[in-house]
């Protein structure tokens, strides 16, 4: 991904900064500017999410992605944050057997790169609450 | 609204095409389907194509305008030429707006072609265009691939309803025996429950037999207004519904992963326009790009109730000779997933089979047959049903 598209969502891409309608009430991460329920009626805040949630489903993926070779096999999941969203994140911590409805939390790191002299990218994983 | 009928048919053979260009193959399709439908280059009203991803597999954009000028149309008739674009279900699509151009009465005779070359690439490379049906940023970026979305589909499926790496693996077993009829298809060869189970893992729980292969291959249709026809076939097939439903482009933010939103809609709305239901539908084309796609498409379709879409397959249910037979053209899975071509090629298949003339694979006496094209992991579906009578 270009450094300008990765850089733009740099904030809620690290800290986990979506928004939230102040109308409605439901929080979006990835963070939208126009509210699925109330659209133009809608009005939207900035969010900072505590980071907690529950898994919601997973995989083990073998064959990887482009840039996360040296990853794999790694553990991707849905997570379904405390307030209500669910993004795709990856689950890591030493020998991490995931299950659906695990309890897991937010942490930064290394998310890939690319190639040999492309940029680094860094966001949030998450790794088990118990763990 | 005008009816619409299908005049002529052509798939290329679907694999591997090595010695083959895109426009090689869509032309071929094109002029197979003229010839079948009995028209010349002077009657055509306008040209529709399916394709997903010139710009990524062949460096090529500018789709329509190519394959117009290739096919003889551009020069002396200019015949205006579209390309329509929504991931895998980019044929469906383009039959979609040739059928609703033809039937507003603004065109006659209208081609409605796919094709994707998809083998000049390598396969990391084709696997990262396609991965650009998803959501790039928040899934792709996060190191999400295709199979990945649809093993935590499956992973939630066979914790929440119990469906098994078996029942998945029916569905791919079921689809190479059917290949194995189908002239085209890219794997013409029976494979057993055992050999997907032990094939390599791709994302837990899909192996790579799970999944669809990487294809070459162009298919076209022709399309007339129902009231002319017959002038120029004697088996015209008629579009009963024309349906279609979006839903969220990244899966975490769907209302249940899995049922697909999508899929669910466009046929409850392809039902209600063609006044049928899914007992009246007596075989379908779905987009089984997974396994475990096809367990989801039976259930989203209505041809069994959500959660039994595994044991619905085991039982033989979907085979040719059961109570619903599901992708006799050997599917995405055996035929092969040129993807801009697959939702052109599933009506092909259909249409073929309503004439009567789909040979060993034939499913005898078939009145009414339907098409489910998928885009992404289900952020877009069409559905058509097709009718033998007007």
């Amino acid at each position: 991904m270009s450094v300008p598209r990765f850089w733009r969502k740099l904030d809620s891409r690290y800290n986990l900064k979506g928004t939230h309608c102040v109308e409605c009430g439901e929080y979006f991460y990835p963070p939208r500017n126009t509210c699925v329920n109330c659209r133009r009626q809608g009005q939207i805040e900035a969010y900072r999410f505590k980071g907690t949630g529950e898994i919601v489903t997973y995989t083990v993926i073998h064959t990887a992605a482009e840039g996360f070779e040296k990853q794999a096999p790694y553990t991707l999941a849905i997570i379904k944050l405390d307030e209500g969203p669910s993004l795709t994140a990856q689950v890591v911590g030493s020998s991490v057997n995931a299950y659906i409805g695990m309890r897991v939390r937010s942490v930064f790191r290394k998310l890939g790169e690319g190639g040999e002299r492309g940029m680094i990218y860094y966001g949030t994983k998450f790794i088990p609450v118990d763990g | 609204m005008r009816d619409v009928a299908i005049i002529g048919v052509k798939n290329t053979k679907f694999g591997e095409l090595w010695e083959r260009s895109l426009r090689d193959i869509v032309v071929e399709a094109g002029i197979g389907a003229i010839e079948d439908a009995g028209v010349g280059g002077k009657d055509i009203d306008g040209l529709y194509v399916g394709n997903m991803s010139g710009g990524r597999f062949v460096d090529q954009e500018h789709i329509g305008a190519l394959i117009a000028d290739y096919s003889g149309l551009s020069r002396n008739l200019h015949v205006p030429a579209t390309r329509v674009e929504a991931a895998c279900a980019s044929g469906g699509l383009a039959l979609r707006q040739a059928i609703l151009t033809v039937a507003s009465g603004y065109s006659d005779i209208v081609v409605a072609a796919g094709a994707e070359k998809m083998t000049d690439v390598g396969a990391q490379e084709a696997s990262s265009a396609l991965a650009a049906a998803a959501d790039r940023e928040w899934e792709g970026m996060a190191g999400a691939t295709f199979p990945g979305l649809y093993a935590m589909i499956a992973k939630l499926h066979m914790h929440r309803y119990g469906t098994t790496s078996e029942q998945l693996a029916e569905a791919a077993v079921k689809n190479h025996r059917n290949g194995c009829l189908n002239p085209i298809a890219q794997y013409r060869n029976e494979i057993t429950v055992d050999q997907v189970l032990n094939s390599i893992m791709v994302a837990d729980p899909l192996h790579i037999f799970d999944c669809s292969p990487i294809t070459d291959g162009a298919s076209a249709l022709v399309l007339a207004p129902a009231e002319i026809a017959h002038e120029y076939t004697d088996t015209p097939i008629y579009i009963k519904a024309t349906a279609q439903a979006s839903d969220t482009i990244a899966l975490h933010d769907r209302r249940d992963i899995t049922t697909l939103d999508a899929s669910v809609m466009a046929a409850k709305r392809a039902y209600e326009m063609a006044k049928l239901g899914p007992g009246d539908i007596d075989l379908v084309e779905v987009h089984d790009c997974f396994t475990i796609a096809e367990i989801c498409a039976v259930e989203d379709l209505g041809f069994t109730e959500k959660g039994k879409g595994g044991i619905f397959t085991e039982e033989g249910e979907t085979a040719i000779g059961g109570l619903i037979p599901v992708n006799t053209s050997g599917g995405l899975k055996a035929c092969g997933h040129p993807v801009g071509a697959t939702g052109i090629k599933q009506a092909v298949e259909i249409v073929t089979q309503l004439r009567g003339e789909a040979g060993k694979r034939q499913v005898e006496g078939a009145e009414y047959g339907m098409t489910h094209n998928v885009g992404g992991s289900g952020a877009t579906a069409v559905v058509h049903i097709f009718s033998r009578e007007r």
